[in-house]
């Protein structure tokens, strides 16, 4: 096929969601409606009704309920996916915990919103850092087109082998979810080409060979099970690349779990996730006219965190600026921990910020404010002097 | 004890396999009592090797021949459904 005669369409992110999944074509979709996701999988329910997309769409009683279904139809052999947002992240957190360790590939599409309370269901992404340490693949993508791409992917990562993890496709609420910009679809049978069969080692219901799952583990065991699960997200990120070369060969996109912008010859980058990626790009685009030697480092894989990559990019720059849209009260916020973790002996300046808490927008003058190291302290546009830890 | 596995020596997510459950000797787990049975009083109605949640009950084909000492945790249930009171529970000294 040629990826240059497909035209773009009008879609919001959460249309470009439901459609992939409607190429996709998964085998179970346990969900249960919240925003910002919504559209997702109202979208997917309509393809389902119009004979369009042949899933099993699983009406359960709540979130908790959808990723405990999740888990029983990926592991029985179904290609399964699933999609939430803020407080239906937060009640599925529990079992995102037991579907890693169960080493379900369930792909989950995200809305991205800030949690209660207040309750608010504007985008941050205090949801998804929820269950960082869950030892689940969380990739975040910058605009609806991402979304999509990374919605096709996701299947091929979480089942492939040496991965075999839920992975999160995670896109700004209501920024993207919500946001028509122009998306390039993929052909219908390039997508169904490039997610393949799915397979499961120890299938549920293969009663040939008959595994009893999700055992209890002493301290004698559990240590070592946890390992197990560590080595497979670190798998992650060299199999997300090896992936990403093959979807471009598809798409002519190319994604990295690290990806730079204009960062040849930069002093100071900002390192950020999601949609403000866009924005930021914008800000260094002015400023690279004026001849400041800025740019940006934008992080698509949270999870596993590109720690290697993201040293070596550290190296040639004067300061770097993490952005945070999460704030972690009383400790450091965590996109800022990573990148501080990274740079251990590296001489680099590094100043933390916290933006765009409940859906406060980000705009290309806070960027370049940033840029110009024009923030008082760590919180962007917070009203007041911020109390000092 | 037997050598434990290093993670990498572990069946994947921790599966259990078929037969898997036969090295953790949970017999240890047993506390105060085991079950004895009088083979002449039995009538190998096999009541016990139905109920015994462990797997305990040892037969040859359909006769019962003893107890599995490395599995039974002494939960009695073999003496209480035994219908002609041919098991019944002994001090646990070896």
């Amino acid at each position: 096929m040629s990826t240059e005669a497909l035209e773009a369409q009008i879609l919001t992110g959460g249309q470009a969601v439901a459609e992939a999944m409607r190429q996709i074509d998964p085998d179970v979709v346990p969900a249960y409606p919240i925003t910002p996701q919504t559209p997702m999988i109202q979208g997917y329910a309509a393809f389902v009704a119009q004979g369009r997309a042949h899933g099993e769409l699983v009406d359960v009683e709540s979130e908790h309920s959808a990723m405990s279904a999740a888990i029983g139809s990926a592991l029985a052999g179904a290609r399964t996916i699933t999609a939430t947002s803020s407080q239906g992240l937060a009640l599925m957190a529990e079992v995102v915990y037991i579907a890693a360790a169960m080493r379900a590939p369930v792909v989950m599409a995200v809305g991205n919103r800030a949690l209660s309370g207040p309750i608010n269901i504007h985008c941050d992404h205090s949801d998804s850092m929820l269950i960082r340490d869950s030892g689940v693949v969380q990739l975040f993508a910058e605009s609806a087109q991402e979304a999509y791409d990374l919605m096709v992917l996701a299947p091929r990562l979480a089942e492939h082998p040496d991965v075999l993890l839920p992975v999160l496709v995670c896109q700004d609420g209501f920024t993207i979810t919500h946001s028509a910009e122009p998306v390039v679809l993929l052909d219908d049978d390039a997508v169904r080409g490039f997610v393949g069969e799915y397979r499961v080692p120890n299938a549920l219901l293969d009663v040939a060979n008959p595994t009893t799952q999700g055992p209890f583990a002493m301290p004698d065991y559990y240590f070592e099970l946890r390992h197990q699960q560590l080595a497979a997200i670190q798998n992650a990120l060299g199999v997300f690349d090896t992936l990403a070369r093959e979807f471009e060969g598809v798409s002519g996109r190319r994604y990295r779990s690290l990806e730079p912008y204009r960062l040849d010859g930069a002093e100071h980058a900002i390192v950020c996730l999601g949609s403000s990626g866009g924005t930021v790009k914008d800000a260094v685009d002015t400023l690279r006219e004026r001849g400041d030697p800025v740019g940006l480092l934008e992080v698509r894989s949270f999870r596993p965190f590109p720690e290697q990559q993201l040293r070596e990019a550290l190296l040639g720059l004067r300061r770097v600026s993490v952005l945070d849209r999460a704030d972690s009260p009383g400790g450091a916020p965590p996109l800022f921990a990573e990148v501080a973790a990274a740079r251990d002996g590296v001489d680099v300046e590094l100043r933390s910020y916290v933006y765009g808490l409940g859906g406060r927008d980000l705009h290309p003058e806070d960027a370049e404010a940033i840029f110009h190291d024009e923030i008082v302290g760590r919180y962007l546009g917070l009203r007041g002097e911020a109390c000092r830890a | 004890m037997p050598e434990l596995s290093d993670w990498r020596g572990l069946p994947h997510a921790g599966v259990v396999h078929p037969g898997d459950t036969a090295q953790p000797r949970t017999g240890g787990w047993r506390t105060g009592v085991k079950p004895a049975v009088d083979l002449a009083l039995c009538v190998n109605c096999l009541l016990c090797w139905l109920y015994c949640p462990d797997s305990a009950i040892r037969l040859d084909g359909t006769v019962l021949t003893g107890f599995d000492l490395d599995h039974c945790k002494g939960c009695e249930i073999c003496a209480e459904v035994c219908p002609v009171d041919a098991i019944e529970m002994v001090d646990d000294v070896d």
